[in-house]
C-alpha cells in the first residue's frame, strides 16, 4: 500500500492557540480507494481534511502527494478538491456557471466548458435544462449533484467529502450513499469522506478510519473494525456492543472480572492468550448474544432480569440488566422472536468464536 | 367579512395617505410645474413655454449640472476604492475592532458639516495649522490646495464616507465565507476571487452605498462654496441663486428637475439590478 500511496501523511500536527486538534496524524491512502474518516465531533476529523485542501495551515509534518510535498501549497494551487458540508454553491450564478467555474478559472473555452457541464449533469442524473437553472430553485439532492458535478469538473487527484449528506433526509441519504459509492467506481478517483455516521461509512468505504481526539483509533475495512476492534472506543463507537471486564486465569483461560460472567472450559476459540492477572475487555456483538433454554450452555454464559425490547425494523433488541450492573443488549431478527416478560429471569450466552478480545494498553500511552 | 375589512382598511390609510401626498408630492408637482412657467413669473397659471430649459442650454447651466454630476462621480469611485478594504476589514476581519471604527466614522457625524469642513479650511488654508507651521519652523512654505476641484472632490470623500463605508460593510458580510474557500478550492486565484465571488454577491451593498453617495454629492454645496471658494459653480448652487438673487423661480425649478430626472433615472436603474431584500435582513 505504501508504494502506491497517492497521499502520505507523516507526523502532522495541527494547534489552534494551546490548543491541539491533532496530534502527529500518519496515514497512507491508496490510489483510487474509498476511505472514511469516522469520528465523533470535536475528533479533528473536519481539521484534518481543512489542512489537506489547504484551507488551514499545517504546525506540524508533511503531506505528499504523488512524492511531491505539498503541506506550504496554498488551497487554489493544489490539485485536491472539497464537497463542503454547506455545499458551497454559488447563489448568484446558475448551476452550469457552477459547474463551469473551475473550468473557467482554468481558462477552458465556453464551447468546452459547456460540453464537459452537459457530461456532467448526464453522469450525475440532472436533466439537461437544469443548467441554466438558478441553484437556489433546485432541491437538497439536486444540490447535492451539482456540488459534485462542480468538484468533478475541476477534476482532482483527490476528492474530499466533508460530511455533505448530513443535512438530507434519509431516504435521500441513502440513495446518494449508493450513488457516490458507484460514481466513485465509475471515476476510478480516491476518494476520502469525512462523517460521523458510521453507517455511511460502511456503506461506501473500501477503509475506515477511526479518529478520536486527533489521533487515529484504527484504520482497516468495515469488517475487521466491526469484529475486531482495537479499543473499547471504536468497539462502542461501532453500533451496540457488550463488554466485559477479564482477567487472564492460570490455566490460559480467562476469569470474569465482577463475576458478571460464568466462563465454561478455558474458551481457547478465542485464538489469543491472555497471560495469568492480565486485565482485558470481552467483547460480543448483540447478534451473537442467545437466549439459553434450560439445560442448555454455552462457552460464556450471564444471567440477568429482562428489562424490554426494541423494534429495529428488520431486528429486535432486547435488554437485560445483570446483578453486577450490566445492561446487555441481544438482538435477534424478526422470525427468531423472543417473548420474554419484562421482569422475568433469562440465561445468556455467547460462543467464544464470536467473541472478540480487546487488550488495550492501559499505561496511558495513547 | 374580508372585503369590509380591506375597505375599511383603505379608509383608515385615506387621512394618512391624503397627508403624504399634501407634504411630499405636492411641493414636487409645485416644482415640476413652475419648471414648464415663461422666465420670471411667480404663479402657475401662466402658459407653459418651456423657456427655462432653452435657458440652461444657451446661457450655460447645463455647465454646472455637469461639474456636479462629475466631481460626484469620481468621489463616488474614489469612495468605492477607500471603502472596499476597510468594509472588508469591517465585515470579515476585524471583528472587535469594527465596533471602534464604526463609533469613529459616525462621532464624526456629530459634528455639522459645515463646521468639519471650515476645520479642514483652518488645517490647509496658507498661514493655516500645517502651512504655517511648517513656514514657520522651516522658513519655507506652499501654496494652499483650497479653492481648487481637487480639493473640492477631496471634501465630498471626506463628508459622504460613512454613506459608502456601512452599506458596503453589510454587503460584504453577506458573501458566504464557504463560497469564497469554496472558489479558492476550485482553483481561483484572490484576483479571481475578488471579481468572480466578492464583487458579485456584494453588489447589493455596493449598489446602496453608491447610489447614497453619488445623489448626495450631486446635490452638495457646501463642499464647493467652503473648500473650493466657488472655483466651480455646482447645480445646487445654481438652483439657490436662480430662487433667491436671481428671482427666477422656473429657471430654479428646471434645474431641479433635470437633477432629480437624472438622479431618479439612475436609483431606479440600480435598484432594479439588485436584490435589494438580501440587504435589508430577509433570508433565502
Amino acid at each position: 500500500m505504501s508504494s502506491d500511496a497517492i497521499l502520505r501523511l507523516r507526523r502532522l500536527v495541527k494547534k489552534f492557540g494551546a490548543f491541539t486538534a491533532l496530534h502527529g496524524i500518519d496515514l497512507d491512502i491508496a490510489e483510487g480507494e474509498f476511505l472514511t474518516i469516522v469520528g465523533p465531533s470535536g475528533s479533528g476529523k473536519s481539521t484534518l481534511i481543512r489542512l489537506l485542501v489547504g484551507m488551514e495551515e499545517v504546525t506540524e509534518g508533511t503531506i505528499e502527494l504523488r512524492g511531491r510535498r505539498i503541506e506550504q501549497t496554498p488551497a487554489n494551487e493544489r490539485p485536491t478538491c472539497m464537497v463542503f458540508q454547506s455545499l458551497a454553491l454559488f447563489p448568484h450564478m446558475t448551476v452550469g456557471q457552477n459547474i463551469e467555474f473551475p473550468l473557467k478559472i482554468r481558462g477552458v473555452s465556453p464551447a468546452d466548458r459547456r460540453r464537459r457541464a452537459m457530461e456532467l449533469l448526464d453522469m450525475l442524473r440532472l436533466p439537461q435544462d437544469y443548467y441554466g437553472k438558478g441553484v437556489a430553485q433546485c432541491s437538497g439532492g439536486e444540490r447535492q449533484r451539482v456540488a459534485l458535478a462542480r468538484a468533478l469538473a475541476f477534476d482532482p487527484e483527490i476528492l474530499f467529502f466533508d460530511e455533505p449528506l448530513s443535512a438530507l433526509d434519509y431516504r435521500l441519504r441513502k440513495t446518494l450513499e449508493k450513488e457516490l459509492k458507484d460514481l466513485h467506481a465509475r471515476t476510478g478517483k480516491t476518494f476520502v469522506y469525512i462523517t460521523h455516521s458510521l453507517e455511511e461509512a460502511m456503506v461506501m468505504s473500501d477503509r475506515i478510519a477511526i479518529m478520536r481526539d486527533g489521533r487515529f483509533e484504527q484504520i482497516a475495512i468495515a469488517d475487521e473494525i466491526y469484529s475486531r476492534p482495537v479499543s473499547r472506543f471504536v468497539a462502542e463507537f461501532m453500533g451496540e456492543v457488550n463488554l466485559f471486564d477479564v482477567t487472564g486465569a492460570e490455566n490460559g483461560g480467562l476469569i470474569s472480572a465482577d463475576g458478571a460472567l460464568y466462563v465454561n472450559g478455558n474458551a481457547s476459540g478465542m485464538g489469543v492468550q491472555l497471560a495469568a492477572g492480565e486485565a482485558a475487555t470481552l467483547m460480543v456483538r448483540p447478534e451473537f448474544m442467545r437466549f439459553l433454554p434450560p439445560g442448555e450452555t454455552a462457552d460464556f454464559v450471564a444471567s440477568g432480569i429482562f428489562h424490554g425490547e426494541y423494534e429495529l425494523g428488520s431486528r429486535i433488541q432486547y435488554e437485560v440488566n445483570t446483578a453486577s450492573g450490566y445492561t446487555l443488549t441481544i438482538e435477534k431478527l424478526r422470525e427468531d422472536r423472543f417473548s420474554g416478560t419484562p421482569g422475568e429471569k433469562v440465561t445468556l450466552g455467547f460462543d467464544a468464536e464470536a467473541a472478540h478480545l480487546i487488550r488495550e494498553a492501559r499505561d496511558g500511552a495513547r | 367579512m374580508e372585503r369590509v375589512d380591506r375597505k375599511l382598511g383603505v379608509l383608515s390609510a385615506l387621512p394618512l395617505l391624503a397627508l403624504l401626498a399634501v407634504s411630499f408630492l405636492a411641493p414636487l408637482m409645485v416644482i415640476a410645474i413652475f419648471s414648464v412657467m415663461p422666465q420670471k413669473v411667480f404663479s402657475l397659471l401662466n402658459v407653459p413655454d418651456f423657456s427655462s430649459f432653452r435657458v440652461i442650454v444657451e446661457q450655460g447651466y447645463y455647465r454646472s449640472l455637469l461639474w456636479s454630476l462629475g466631481m460626484a462621480a469620481v468621489a463616488t469611485v474614489l469612495l468605492f476604492l477607500i471603502c472596499w478594504p476597510l468594509a472588508f476589514g469591517m465585515a470579515k476581519v476585524f471583528r472587535r475592532f469594527s465596533l471602534v471604527l464604526t463609533v469613529a466614522v459616525v462621532m464624526s457625524l456629530f459634528v455639522s458639516e459645515n463646521i468639519r469642513l471650515f476645520g479642514w479650511v483652518l488645517t490647509l488654508m496658507k498661514g493655516g495649522l500645517i502651512e504655517g507651521h511648517l513656514r514657520a519652523w522651516t522658513g519655507v512654505g506652499f501654496d494652499s490646495p483650497l479653492y481648487n476641484v481637487p480639493i473640492i472632490v477631496f471634501g465630498l470623500v471626506y463628508v459622504y464616507l460613512p454613506f459608502m463605508l456601512f452599506p458596503l460593510a453589510q454587503g460584504i458580510s453577506m458573501i458566504p465565507d464557504d463560497a469564497r474557500q469554496a472558489a479558492a478550492d476550485l482553483g481561483a486565484s484572490r484576483a479571481r476571487i475578488l471579481f468572480e465571488i466578492d464583487l458579485p454577491l456584494a453588489a447589493p451593498g455596493i449598489v446602496v452605498g453608491s447610489l447614497l453617495t453619488f445623489v448626495l454629492a450631486a446635490g452638495a454645496v457646501a463642499e464647493s462654496k467652503i473648500l473650493g471658494g466657488q472655483a466651480v459653480i455646482v447645480i445646487a448652487d445654481d438652483v439657490e441663486t436662480a430662487f433667491t438673487f436671481g428671482q427666477n423661480w422656473p429657471l430654479g425649478s428646471a434645474l431641479s428637475v433635470l437633477l432629480i430626472l437624472i438622479i431618479g433615472g439612475l436609483a431606479v436603474f440600480g435598484v432594479s439590478r439588485v436584490d435589494l431584500d438580501a440587504i435589508m435582513g430577509r433570508r433565502k
